[in-house]
């Protein structure tokens, strides 16, 4: 069951009209019976996948619940223990924890290590020595790279002793499951979505009008804009030996208008559908192509994935004991100052490589990130040069230079994106120098831009639509939008609101030679 | 302490780290920094920190972490 669909609407009816109608203490268990089978409709074969990771994370939390609290009561009934006893007996129950940690993230990960990335390894053996190993063809379960990183960053958490472990299957099972974020996250983490996944929610009006509105926001950028798009961006990627030049230029800006509306749109729904029923997912954009620097741009593109691979691969791995150990012998060998950059880089070049092969079982992906990570260290590299430019040129500190970092930024990430659409690395690095060369460029703009199946109107409808994420994006940068708009008299707010619904049943973009069900990263 | 606050004004000589209690949640410490400190930590104070102490409320000001140091050196 796709977001963009009336399928999902009906469903959704139902489901929050039974979520306030019965008593309040059924709510979470609704939920839960709703998540599945909103599963269940994507392919009743997947929910054996998420079951296998839901139940196997409970119980390894459970385990190390049962672990932790028999330390806890040792430690209780015998204070007369030397520190050293002590000390002895955490380190056991630690290791205990770390242990069934370490199986459950084998035991998921390796799920799915098997269903993505099977036939990318079989891909690349064949490539490299010839062979014609058949593809195996895993089915990819709706959303799997979300839930699973989201049970294993509990699991980890768990371990480490940050909170206590869910001890009830079904509730727990809730916190994989639940609907609004399978499609494409945001990956949550346990102790905050739990303060408002299990509780009781009253019929908050305003609550639910603002999830709505968001919700409406959501299906505006999904629909008006990201799907309007999908001709044009496949089109020219998909042939490239008849779009080059110019058009793989119009390519990189289009596709990141697409990727960005699809997104952010996608997320605008999960977050404005979860509020409706109360619950308060995390944010996973913060107005990201107003960030001046790649570095920056990270920390507000798709945040919760950002910050998962940051809490549970990128310190972890600085910080350990194998890492130090390095650090120690770069310093040694290379000298403090860049010796102890040494540990940093490799662990941020792990980060990346991760951040890319999470994206997807291809190379384009692997080369994505870790370009991405050669941007970010040597913006890390000229950081002394970036603070004397400041220091030296006044115009560094004005608004006109803020505008400019920010264009710059938008369009270094706008052709690293667009690794994601050719059909693989070599193609991409011959297409996107043709930018230089005079082909394509009059073809373009005498028609050539409507062979795509889009008109003159959908080229200015999506103008329109740019001009509106900018206003809305300055607006943002105050306060939630939704907060802003709920303060308006009545009239201009909900004239706002039914402008926007009426916009998308219009000019919502509708199969013309493309499937309107799948989000982008949907896939991943 | 004296020694532990040089280690901090040599990765970063333009925080205010005497004053300063926002230092994550206003992100004047990024990752690199983060790590930059506990690698000198380790290097000149022969501290381990865990990854699970890497939480804001031990790195937002320099007692704090210091704080955080002195429960790592007990132990």
């Amino acid at each position: 069951m796709s977001f963009v669909s009336l399928g999902f609407l009906l469903f959704l009816l139902i489901l929050f009209i039974l979520y306030y109608a019965l008593p309040r203490r059924f709510q979470w268990a609704l939920l839960l019976a709703g998540s599945l089978v909103f599963y269940a409709f994507a392919s009743p074969k997947y929910l054996i996948y998420i079951a296998v990771t839901a139940l196997s994370t409970w119980f390894a939390g459970k385990l190390i619940h049962d672990a932790y609290a028999a330390r806890d009561a040792f430690l209780k009934d015998t204070p007369d223990i030397t520190k050293e006893e002590k000390k002895s007996c955490k380190e056991a129950a630690k290791k205990k924890g770390r242990s069934i940690m370490v199986c459950c993230l084998i035991l998921n990960l390796g799920i799915l290590a098997v269903c993505k990335y099977t036939d990318f390894a079989i891909g690349t053996i064949n490539s490299l020595f010839g062979t014609d190993i058949a593809f195996l063809r895993f089915a990819l379960p709706m959303g799997i790279s979300f839930y699973t990183f989201q049970s294993m960053g509990y699991i980890i958490d768990v371990s480490r002793g940050k909170y206590q472990a869910e001890l009830n299957p079904a509730r727990f099972a809730l916190f994989v499951t639940f609907f609004p974020q399978l499609v494409q996250g945001p990956i949550s983490r346990f102790d905050q979505l739990s303060q408002t996944l299990y509780s009781e929610h009253a019929f908050d009006a305003q609550k639910i009008t603002q999830g709505a509105w968001r919700a409406v926001w959501g299906f505006f950028k999904k629909m008006v804009v990201a799907d309007r798009l999908v001709p044009v961006v496949t089109g020219i990627a998909q042939n490239p030996d008849k779009y080059a030049g110019g058009y793989v230029l119009a390519l990189v800006f289009f596709y990141t208008i697409q990727l960005y509306a699809d997104f952010t749109g996608g997320i605008d729904i999960t977050i404005g559908v979860a509020k409706m029923f109360g619950v308060d997912l995390a944010e996973n954009f913060e107005r990201p192509f107003f960030s001046k620097n790649i570095t920056e741009f990270w920390r507000r593109w798709h945040i919760t994935m950002g910050t998962w691979f940051k809490d549970y691969i990128f310190y972890p791995v600085s910080v350990s004991k194998w890492m130090l150990k390095v650090s120690k012998w770069s310093r040694a060998k290379l000298g403090t100052q860049l010796g102890k950059r040494v540990p940093v880089y490799l662990s941020t070049i792990l980060v990346w490589l991760a951040t890319g092969i999470w994206h997807g079982a291809s190379w384009n992906f692997v080369v994505w990130g870790l370009l991405n990570c050669l941007v970010i260290i040597i913006s890390q590299e000229l950081e002394p040069l970036y603070a004397k430019f400041h220091e030296k040129c006044a115009f560094s500190n004005t608004r006109g230079w803020d505008i400019f970092q920010m264009f710059r930024t938008f369009w270094l990430m706008a052709f690293l994106r667009v690794l994601d659409v050719y059909r693989n690395v070599p193609l991409t690095f011959r297409m996107v120098p043709t930018i230089f060369s005079s082909k394509g460029w009059s073809e373009m703009f005498s028609g050539g831009m409507l062979k795509f199946g889009l008109e003159v109107r959908d080229y200015i409808i999506v103008a329109i639509a740019l001009v509106i994420f900018l206003i809305v994006g300055i607006l943002q940068g105050k306060k939630p939008v939704a907060e802003q708009l709920a303060e308006k008299p009545l009239v201009p707010r909900y004239l706002i609101v039914w402008i926007l619904i009426i916009v998308i049943l219009v000019f919502g973009a509708y199969g013309i030679g493309y499937d309107a069900t799948q989000f982008i990263y949907n896939q991943f | 302490m004296e020694e532990f606050m040089n280690i901090l004004r040599d990765i970063r000589p333009d925080v205010d780290f005497e004053n300063c209690t926002t230092l994550i949640d206003d992100k004047i410490l990024d990752s690199f920094d983060i790590i930059s400190i506990i690698t000198e930590l380790n290097s000149q104070m022969d501290v381990a920190v865990p990854a699970d102490q890497i939480i804001p409320e031990n790195f937002n000001s320099a007692q704090a972490l210091w704080a955080m140091v002195e429960k790592l050196l007990d132990e």
